[in-house]
């Protein structure tokens, strides 16, 4: 007993992840680096934004309509009130609408990725694991859907899911629509990527000893082949990510999204392009700019994964 | 070939069959049509007539063979909103998008053609690199940012182009067309940028990489070894080899120019299709964005399969191996 030898302490998982491969190129990489930040930073403003925000919105009793159109940092004509990015045509504060906007389009990405992620690879691993008709069924609908852009079918399932909800519902039920209409219009990536990285793990020794030890075939596309596809769908939901807060803010501002009582960024950018002409730049400029920053970091976030976890590259 | 042929038709022909069994459900499931047609004071005697008069009594493939034969030739009943036949607003407004489109897509082809080249044989230049970032950022801004941008640089702040609108237009045999007025051409020019940039960024970018990838073979080699010039190097043998994936990106992508112009249509309140089926949602006007689902997939099935089988035409290896492997 004595003479077994001394293991060295076990590295705990923090050690593990600082140590990583995925962790140096993310510390040798400045632009994901600085996206990473700037990420941070606005999903915290976010999260936050009931504590940050110097007004709530939302709260009819903390507007003064006589605040209206205040530009930025300059006190206002009439009650001497100063704001940090300036007001609205009804007096609410550009910078806490922002901050609570930024909230409904960062929950409608990620709640619509979501449910694509889970959506495509159930499909994905039932049609690249079992086969048969199912998977013709599946892989069918999905080619049929790729031939048409997904900002047009995001848009015909927020339509009729409009049509289907009783009138006096609508607004209350739009960013669950909307959420529904970006989701099933993006699963068709994951399915496929997940179909395909299934077939070639379904013939391998694994899963072949799995299914010898009479395993169900559920438990082994969760338990067994599911990690083992992960990485290419962690790749596909960031660049995803980015696409559907586009979406979102596309489909906002064109007015079949999120409503004004709900207002996301893109919902402001719409009210925001009505003053353009009157000289209001600032209430469109800010939210634009919020929604490029958001877009631009993911998006660059993403491609920065892709490289780092596709092996070829190294 | 034939067969091939024969079977991508067949294809074609089952997905519009699809999409057909789509725009069918919407009638049938968003909202009854019988409370769009009948006022108040209806009667059950009103309303069981209207249904067997409208064949509404009889089963779903029966309803939905009907549906079909109407919609081929051209039927997609009355707009809930504006009481008209479908077919007939989106006859008017189907010139202003196809105008739009147009132009957007020789913007795209002929600048993202010849910007792809470009970069591609002067790769290390300044201009080139310049060029490549810039594309960088047009491919992340949204559609509807480029055009607010443009909006405000060009209309509010030096007034030189209108910001909504066609302008003045001009019809000839029921083609309402703005290419003939002066203020129409004006109107035309921001909204096809708008439309054109993200296309062309997406064919310049593929260009280049392509490019990049011909001009390392070793025919490439052997014709500047034969002293040809680099003008005939890059042009007639470089450039030449690289159509095949840029035909089938721009055939898709042009699919793609007329579902998008609904944003840019939108942004420049252009009249038409976009906007049409834009506020047919907004007012759940269910015929009108059946009717433009049908269109639109018609177009994009079709532009497909021209693509598929332009492909015969253009690669030679791709008839060989098709001979030969089946």
């Amino acid at each position: 007993m004595t003479d077994t030898p001394i293991a060295p302490p076990p590295k705990s998982r923090l050690r593990l992840a600082l140590e990583s491969d995925v962790f140096y190129t993310f510390r040798r990489s400045p632009v994901a680096v600085i996206s990473a930040l700037v990420v941070l930073v606005l999903v915290l403003s976010a999260l936050l934004a009931p504590l940050i925000a110097p007004t709530n919105p939302f709260d009819p009793a903390s507007l003064n309509l006589m605040n209206g159109f205040t530009p930025p940092l300059e006190p206002n004509a009439f009650t001497g009130d100063e704001f940090l990015l300036g007001t609205d045509d009804q007096g609410r504060d550009v910078f806490s609408t922002i901050l609570y906007g930024m909230r409904i389009s960062l929950f409608v990405g990620v709640a619509a990725v979501t449910f694509a992620m889970i959506l495509g690879i159930t499909l994905g691993l039932i049609s690249g694991y079992v086969g048969g008709w199912l998977e013709t069924i599946i892989m069918r609908t999905a080619d049929v859907q790729l031939t048409f852009p997904s900002i047009l079918v995001a848009m015909l399932i927020f339509g009729v899911a409009k049509g289907v909800t009783p009138v006096e519902y609508r607004d209350q039920m739009a960013i669950w629509v909307l959420i529904l209409a970006i989701g099933l219009s993006d699963w068709v990536q994951f399915a496929r990527v997940v179909r395909g990285a299934t077939l070639v793990e379904k013939n391998k020794e694994y899963v072949q000893a799995a299914r010898l030890i009479g395993r169900t075939p559920g438990a082994i596309m969760l338990r067994h082949i599911l990690p083992n596809v992960l990485s290419p769908v962690l790749v596909i939901a960031t660049i995803s990510l980015a696409l559907a807060i586009i979406a979102e803010a596309t489909l906002s501002f064109l007015g079949v999204g999120a409503p004004p009582t709900q207002p996301s960024l893109g919902t402001l950018i719409r009210i925001g392009q009505g003053f353009l002409f009157s000289g209001e730049w600032w209430i469109l400029f800010f939210p634009a700019c919020t929604l490029l920053a958001l877009a631009l970091s993911v998006n660059l976030l993403g491609d920065w994964l892709r490289d780092a976890l596709n092996p070829r590259l190294r | 070939m034939l067969a091939f042929i024969i079977r991508r038709v067949g294809q074609s022909i089952l997905v519009l069959l699809v999409v057909g069994l789509v725009a069918f459900s919407m009638f049938n499931f968003v909202g009854d049509p019988i409370d769009n047609m009948l006022g108040q004071e209806r009667t059950a005697e009103d309303i069981a007539r209207l249904r067997e008069q409208l064949g509404l009594d009889r089963n779903f493939f029966v309803q939905y063979f009907r549906f079909l034969q109407e919609a081929i030739q051209g039927n997609f009943g009355v707009s809930y909103r504006q009481g008209r036949p479908v077919t007939q607003i989106l006859l008017e407004r189907a010139p202003a998008t196809l105008e739009l489109a147009a132009v957007s897509g020789i913007l795209a082809i002929v600048f993202g053609i010849a910007l792809g080249v470009f970069t591609a044989i002067r790769r290390n230049g300044l201009l080139a690199n310049l060029i490549m970032s810039g594309s960088l950022i047009g491919v992340s801004l949204p559609t509807f940012l480029i055009g607010i941008l443009l909006i405000y640089v060009f209309s509010v702040e030096l007034g030189w182009l209108p910001s909504f609108g066609r302008g003045e237009v001009v019809t000839i045999g029921g083609w309402k067309t703005g290419f003939l007025t002066e203020s129409g051409l004006k109107a035309l020019i921001l909204p096809s940028i708008t439309l054109g940039l993200y296309q062309m960024t997406l064919i310049m970018r593929l260009v280049r990489s392509e490019m990049l990838e011909v001009l390392r073979q070793d025919y490439i080699r052997f014709a500047r070894a034969r002293g040809l010039k680099d003008r005939a190097v890059n042009f007639h043998h470089a450039l030449k080899n690289t159509m095949v994936p840029v035909i089938t990106v721009i055939g898709l992508q042009l699919g793609a120019i007329i579902a998008f112009a609904i944003i840019t249509e939108t942004v420049f309140q252009w009249p038409g299709v976009g906007l049409l089926f834009i506020n047919a949602i907004q007012f759940v006007d269910i015929p009108v964005m059946a009717a433009y689902l049908m269109l639109i997939s018609v177009m994009f099935v079709g532009i497909n399969l021209l693509v598929d089988i332009l492909y015969f035409f253009i690669d030679p290896r791709l008839r060989a191996d098709r001979s030969g492997g089946h």
